[in-house]
């Protein structure tokens, strides 16, 4: 009698697991970073708009930043952009601009006709430094403390409802424990 | 946003075009080291392709790490390693044995035991039952 | 006005289908025989309304009714009109009302065949049938509705995705889901048997033919997947694990044991409770393939855009469907058991071997799909499942299954004596592995350790399936249908193991850069690039690359791969040129422009692939054959009458 109990036991356990995974559903696609929690990725690259200059992550250390990876090729990029420029304005924190496998010129034409919202842009021309911090889809935006540790990474746009629940808290935990 | 994803997918081509690698590295051993990599690495953006295969453009500098990851001497772990602490253990189609994924592994073996031992306990009370039915005996097998 | 019509009689439809489930299942058990005969109607109605809800969706694409949104997202002006009817089905809401109509003609085709059985319990059957057509009819109207309009309405459609542009994959879902949705009738007469409370032999032979044609339909529906994945994607490759594919897969295992199960409980009224749970399981792995296909949770190049809130509908509907029937499972299947006995190297032991590893090799693919969705809701992190993992682990439980199959073919029912058959089968043996051996080391001339045992056992099953046919044919005995599709299928399976032998194992592929007049050799062809010209079609442009093939300096043939830009989807396809030559496939496959004219190019030779889908097909037919079988349409048997191992009055053979 036990016995034939079974196959019902066994599909309502696989009911709660399919019930949970469509809970989960939305996020599906959206792989969580490995990167969370640990020392950001060193990098080291020339700047857009200045041919002498590179920047790298010691320059960064020592405070909040925001590290947004984009392209003049991507077109959620330029939904986004609008969004950044106000981020810029409201001074809460710098953000660092990563020009993804993009074209110098095509990046400052864009730039100088939308807007400029970034502290300093670095050039990753060949992809390597996106590789490394696990970039897949243009855009993405991390978020990093002063010590260097990755707080936060947003897969896609980043939209005012991501900002406020999701970076603005963590900056404000982060300033007032330091 | 789901609609919005889909379509941008569909625009990289994935799953309607197809990547051709014309990477030949000169050691045959280190090229088929190479082919069976990028056949076990997963397309972040074309996630239902390895690199192999993946047309997009990340999925080409995936390979390119690869190569020179193997070009510089190191092991299939290293360049395994590598990949999962940038993307994550999603980047591999093959999952790796480990506490986690020790039950997935083993489910096979374990279910042939347990298949086994029913067949054994099956097969005895029948046998017990063969000379007590009165069935006249129709043992022709051309009668599937 | 045709959508509304569509619309409307979707909702009759529905209706209707709750009438028939009511009538089918309380008119029987309230002894109420009025309602009972009320079913047949409420079928036929159901299947006027959903056929006409069908014609009206097509009729509208045909006309390019674009103020449909279904139609404005997958259909366009430009469309060949073969392709508007086909596009019917070619997103989630059609692809629906598509299945909904499959399940009405298998409907129908029950209560045609019905006037056979007693009419309680074939009410039964309809009335279960209703029950699942409700669920499908009520998730279509409620989440998925192919007729709603939107305003304003655009100027023309978003065309049809470019890869489903094609025959084959035009045809694959009408016949894959035809035996998706045949498995529902073997559902249907499990749960009857159950609520009637009664499960004989008789009902083993009723049920044997519907689930054999629905294995067929879905033998073939698989193989017309995998064949257009191969000469569509571009990439050579035929079977990737992907969840979706794996989705119509485990169904297709468990059926496998079904109608074997099937036939012993036929036999000898054994394997009673295996077969009741087969029966549920089948149609249980088709329901959650549905489920994983539509609601998102599966990451996979075939999902339909999926939608959380249809997740849960369908997630409702397994729930009831499912669980009920596994209710009922628990409440009647105890009182099922038989005293009839069998030995080791019976018939019987093997399809019990059989049984346990189908479902285990059907066990081993579920748990590597589900694996992602399980790690991932109990918090154990992301997990990553695909082909390195499920082809060393399905061959666990399908080596010993193979190797067995050609002995237990052999096996008498009952108690075997195998010592009679042992000549042969080994001879059998021996001549396998000869051919094995000259396959991989005389053909091929390098191979594996499972190149060997591939091609051995494919022979052995080959060889072992044909041996008694044979000899009762010299005797001047003639077969049976079910005998000769029982032996035509493990040909078939035979072929199939050998094909894919020899595909896994010989496969020679390359990628290489061209320049025009440039030249390669992959494998014994010489291949020389004769460069690209642009070409146009109805609704795309692109290029074509010559390639002419050479073998030994001489040449053989000319290929001519394309790739192609769909204009309004702005997204392109690779059309893969391919040839047998000498039992193998050339395939090739253009690559990316490289500048200056050169292209790299995907050069392939797989040997005997075609043997792969063949062999498949094979199998479909021996199932064809099987199910029509002569003594299925035998006029009823009063169910008084013991149904014995085999009348009297039938000729051997």
């Amino acid at each position: 009698m036990n016995r034939f109990l079974v196959p019902l036991g066994a599909f309502a356990l696989l009911a709660i697991v399919l019930a949970i995974s469509i809970k989960h559903s939305p996020e599906k696609g959206i792989i969580p970073s490995p990167l969370i929690g640990k020392a950001a990725p060193p990098f080291n690259l020339p700047v857009l708009n200045d041919s002498t200059r590179t920047l790298s992550n010691a320059d960064l250390k020592g405070r909040w930043y925001v590290f947004n990876v984009w392209g003049t090729w991507c077109v959620s990029c330029r939904e986004e952009h609008p969004f950044l420029l106000q981020i810029q304005k409201s001074g809460l924190v710098p953000v660092i601009g990563l020009d993804w496998k993009d074209d110098d010129a095509q990046a400052r034409e864009w730039l100088s006709q939308l807007g400029n919202p970034y502290q300093t842009i670095a050039v990753d021309r060949e992809g390597r430094t996106a590789i490394d911090w696990g970039v897949y889809a243009a855009p993405e935006s991390f978020l990093v403390n002063p010590q260097g540790i990755v707080v936060y990474k947003c897969t896609g746009e980043l939209t005012p409802e991501i900002w406020q629940t999701q970076f603005v808290p963590r900056l404000a935990a982060g300033r007032a424990g330091s | 946003m789901r609609r919005v994803l889909l379509a941008l997918l569909l625009a990289l081509g994935c799953a309607t075009l197809h990547a051709v690698d014309t990477t030949e590295l000169s050691d045959p051993k280190l090229q088929a080291r190479y082919i069976a990599l990028t056949h076990e690495l997963r397309c972040m953006q074309c996630q239902n392709e390895t690199i192999a295969d993946s047309p997009v453009g990340l999925a080409a500098d995936m390979r390119r790490a690869v190569r020179e990851m193997l070009l510089a001497g190191k092991s299939d772990d290293d360049v395994r390693n590598f990949m999962v602490a940038r993307y994550g253990e999603f980047i591999l189609f093959r999952p790796r044995f480990s506490a986690r994924t020790a039950w997935l592994w083993l489910a096979p073996g374990v279910l042939l035991i347990i298949g086994a031992i029913v067949a054994v306990r099956v097969l005895r009370q029948r046998s017990a039952l063969v000379g007590q039915d009165n069935e006249p005996l129709e043992e022709d097998i051309s009668r599937p | 006005m045709l959508p509304e019509l569509g619309h409307f009689a979707l909702i009759l439809a529905l209706l209707l289908a709750a009438l028939q489930a009511f009538f089918g299942i309380a008119g029987p058990a309230l002894q109420r025989d009025r309602w009972t005969a009320a079913v047949t109607p409420a079928v036929a109605g159901q299947f006027v309304m959903i056929a006409t809800s069908v014609a009206c969706l097509i009729s509208s694409f045909v006309g390019n009714e674009f103020s449909v949104k279904y139609i404005a997202e997958n259909s366009n002006s430009a469309l060949p009109l073969f392709y508007r009817v086909t596009a019917m089905w070619g997103a989630h809401e059609g692809s629906l009302l598509l299945w909904i109509f499959l399940l009405s003609c298998w409907t129908v085709a029950v209560a045609i065949g019905a006037s056979r059985l007693p009419p309680r319990f074939s009410a039964r059957v309809l009335g279960v049938l209703g029950l699942v057509s409700f669920g499908f009819l009520l998730f279509t109207l409620a989440t998925s509705n192919p007729f709603l309009r939107i305003d304003p309405p655009p100027a023309d459609g978003a065309d049809l995705n470019p890869i489903l542009q094609d025959p084959a994959l035009a045809i694959h879902p009408p016949i894959l889901y035809t035996g998706y949705v045949g498995f529902a009738v073997a559902f249907a007469f499990a749960c009857a048997a159950m609520l009637e409370g009664r499960m004989d032999q008789l009902w083993a032979r009723w049920t044997r033919p519907w689930t054999t044609a629905a294995w067929a339909f879905l033998t073939v529906g698989i193989s017309l997947g995998s064949w257009w994945a191969y000469y569509e994607l571009g990439w050579g490759g035929f079977w990737f694990w992907d969840p979706v594919e794996n989705a119509s897969f485990m169904p297709w295992l468990v059926g496998t044991a079904l109608i074997h199960s099937l036939a012993v409980t036929d036999k000898r009224g054994l394997f009673k409770s295996w077969t009741l749970l087969l029966a549920i399981l089948a149609f249980s792995l088709s329901l959650l393939g549905t489920f994983l296909v539509r609601s998102g949770v599966l990451v996979s190049v075939h999902s339909f855009a999926a939608d959380p809130r249809r997740g849960i509908f369908i997630l409702a509907f397994l729930i009831i469907m499912i669980g009920g029937a596994l209710s009922l499972y628990a409440w009647r299947a105890p009182k099922l058991r038989s005293q009839a006995g069998f030995e080791l190297g019976s018939r019987e032991s093997f399809l019990l071997f059989n049984n346990i590893l189908l479902v285990i090799a059907a066990a081993t693919v579920f748990a590597g799909t589900m694996a992602p969705l399980i790690s991932d809701s109990l918090k154990l992190g992301t997990l990553s499942v695909g082909e390195p993992y499920f082809d060393p682990t399905f061959m666990v439980s399908t080596l010993p299954l193979l190797a067995l199959l050609s002995v237990g073919i052999r096996a008498g029912w009952k108690r075997g004596r195998l010592s009679d058959s042992a000549r042969v089968l080994l001879t059998a043996l021996v001549v396998a592995l000869m051919a094995g051996v000259i396959l991989v080391f005389a053909i091929y001339s390098h191979g594996k350790v499972l190149s060997l045992v591939g091609g051995t056992l494919g022979v052995w099953i080959i060889l072992s399936s044909l041996a008694d046919p044979i000899q009762r044919l010299r005797r001047g005995f003639t077969l049976s249908r079910s005998v000769l599709g029982m032996t035509v299928a493990h040909v078939g399976l035979g072929l199939f193991v050998i094909s894919l032998t020899t595909v896994e194992s010989f496969t020679v592929e390359r990628d290489v850069a061209l320049a025009p007049g440039q030249r390669t050799s992959v494998g014994n062809y010489e291949f020389r690039f004769d460069g690209v010209r642009s070409i146009e079609g109805p609704n795309y442009s692109g290029v074509e690359g010559a390639v002419l093939v050479m073998r030994h300096g001489a040449p053989i043939t000319r290929l001519y791969p394309q790739k192609r830009q769909y204009w309004v989807q702005r997204s392109g396809t690779t059309q893969a040129a391919i040839e047998m030559h000498n039992g193998s496939n050339l395939f090739i496959a253009l690559g990316d422009e490289l500048g200056a004219g050169k292209w790299s190019v995907r050069f392939q030779i797989r040997p005997l692939v075609n043997f792969v889908w063949l062999g498949a097909f094979i199998m479909a037919v021996g199932g064809a054959l099987a199910a029509t079988d002569r003594r299925y349409r035998v006029a009823a048997v009063p169910a008084t009458q013991p149904a014995a191992s085999g009348a009297p009055g039938e000729a051997p053979g």
